[in-house]
């Protein structure tokens, strides 16, 4: 498509937005794949410690005798990884082209905001999230946090964790940011991957945000308040 | 009217710039919101003080030539352009904020007035079509079905007025370039440079600097022309189609 038109372009700094965003969008969907799995994970210890610990022992022994103990876990675990760098050093790199974008602000302010305040709390929220996926890490993988001392089975510390009110608190409080981080996340992939294509596709799409993140927050709730009321023992 | 301006004025492109307080009485509330200014404009230069550059050419919203934030809204708080916005959506003694677009692509040529050249930089990257310039072809010589030539109207409606830039907090032209490519791309004459299009407009936007869309919709809200935020979903099918850049050579 050469015209004479065609002003001379120099080189661009940096991958394509677009690009960008679709590293964010498909590193996003694939969280939501995880913590749909990891959800269904939880909900066996309302079957009972039991069936919960079976489960844990299962994901390192997943692929036996036919992959090696903890392949399946480690291979899962280096994606998830890859993913969370893939999705914030993109989102980095958008934020700091954003900054760049409008260096000087508006004096005036507006009355009615459009986006809802879950979506503008991607940034932050989604930090807090980073923060809070490593204190997890700490809590329940390598046991660096310990609430109520060590315990030998998963579905114990679990279950001692949760008998504590404030642990309580973090989780619930942390389900809520990534609630929202899903309602405004699952939309926005679905505008990054070129889905929203009619008036009605943005409904249909604004559906399924809201059912995922529906399902992911009161999914991963379940267990926690079951066991601070004492309800799993 | 009695109103309270606060206006952004700047001598040019260097200097710094400052907000200015200016009352203003007797306004009617059946002008237009640029009469009001032009009023303005009649005391300061009475009273030998420099008015206050804005632009505007056709007034009846339909060139995209106007354009002001007004109390943080891009055209103000009707969906419309600044030019057709009448002082009957503002109270007497109301304080009103007026600024250019904020955006480094668009900088200030002189108080209100920026260079949205940024934009025309775009288009020329890839928003047209190479036509065959002989004779005009018969109108009914290339079949468009209805839905197609509707949604491509749609998307032309977009005055390229910089609005959508000015309202997005990553002062991203996303909604610009996706009215264009729209447009364009659903028409059977858009088709042989679709994917060189998306290609090279996208480069341009990036280099220009404008931020990248996070989906908040703010654009669409301040767009004079109500254009929805599918075109930018439009965009990026049509960016992923073309290989994300990779294969511009159509």
């Amino acid at each position: 498509m050469a015209t004479s038109t065609a002003p001379a372009r120099a080189a661009r700094k940096g991958p394509p937005s677009i690009l960008l965003k679709t590293v964010v969008a498909v590193t996003g969907l694939f969280f939501v794949f995880f913590v749909l799995f990891h959800m269904y994970g939880n909900l066996q210890i309302l079957v009972g410690p039991e069936a919960f610990d079976e489960y844990a022992h299962h994901l390192r022994t997943f692929g036996e005798p036919m992959l090696p103990e903890k392949s399946f876990l480690w291979v899962f675990r280096i994606l998830l990884l890859a993913s969370v760098v893939g999705h914030v050093w993109a989102s980095m790199s958008l934020w700091r082209r954003a900054g760049q974008a409008r260096t000087t602000r508006y004096a005036g302010k507006k009355k009615t905001s459009y986006g809802g305040f879950y979506a503008k709390a991607m940034r932050w929220g989604g930090l807090a999230l980073l923060a809070f996926v490593v204190f997890h890490i700490l809590h329940f993988t390598t046991q660096t946090i310990t609430i109520d001392g060590a315990h030998a089975s998963p579905a114990e510390r679990v279950i001692s964790s949760f008998a504590v009110w404030w642990v309580v608190g973090i989780y619930a409080l942390a389900m809520v940011f990534l609630g929202m981080h899903l309602l405004h996340g699952v939309w926005g992939a679905a505008m990054t991957l070129g889905l929203n294509t009619s008036l009605q596709r943005a409904e249909q799409i604004r559906f399924v945000s809201i059912l995922l993140a529906t399902i992911v927050v009161v999914g991963f709730l379940i267990p926690p308040f079951a066991i601070l009321f004492g309800f799993i023992e | 009217m009695k109103l309270a301006l606060k206006i952004w004025r700047q001598d040019g492109p260097a200097d710094a710039g400052q907000m200015v307080r200016y009352d203003i009485d007797g306004v009617s509330e059946d002008s237009s919101f640029l009469e009001m200014l032009d009023l303005l404009n009649e005391q300061l230069i009475t009273s030998g003080e420099d008015p206050v550059a804005f632009d505007s050419d056709c007034r009846e919203g339909i060139c995209g030539m106007c354009g002001v934030v007004i109390n943080g809204e891009a055209h103000g708080p009707e969906r419309t352009t600044t030019c057709q916005l009448h002082m009957r959506s503002f109270n007497d003694g109301d304080e009103i904020v007026i600024e250019p677009w904020r955006a480094d692509p668009f900088p200030v040529i002189k108080d209100l007035c920026v260079d949205r050249t940024s934009f025309d930089r775009i288009i020329q990257a890839g928003g047209f079509i190479s036509a065959n310039t002989g004779s005009a072809p018969d109108a009914h010589a290339t079949p468009v079905p209805k839905e197609d030539a509707d949604r491509a109207f749609m998307a032309a409606e977009c005055i390229g007025c910089g609005a959508c830039v000015a309202a997005c907090p990553n002062a991203s032209g996303m909604l610009f370039m996706g009215s264009k490519v729209t447009h364009l791309g659903e028409l059977p004459q858009g088709q042989p440079e679709r994917g060189a299009r998306v290609v090279a407009m996208t480069e341009q936007h990036d280099l220009e600097g404008f931020g990248g869309c996070t989906n908040l919709g703010e654009c669409t809200r301040a767009c004079p022309k109500g254009i929805p935020l599918n075109v930018i979903s439009q965009l990026n099918a049509d960016y992923r189609r073309a290989g994300y850049g990779g294969s511009s050579a159509d």
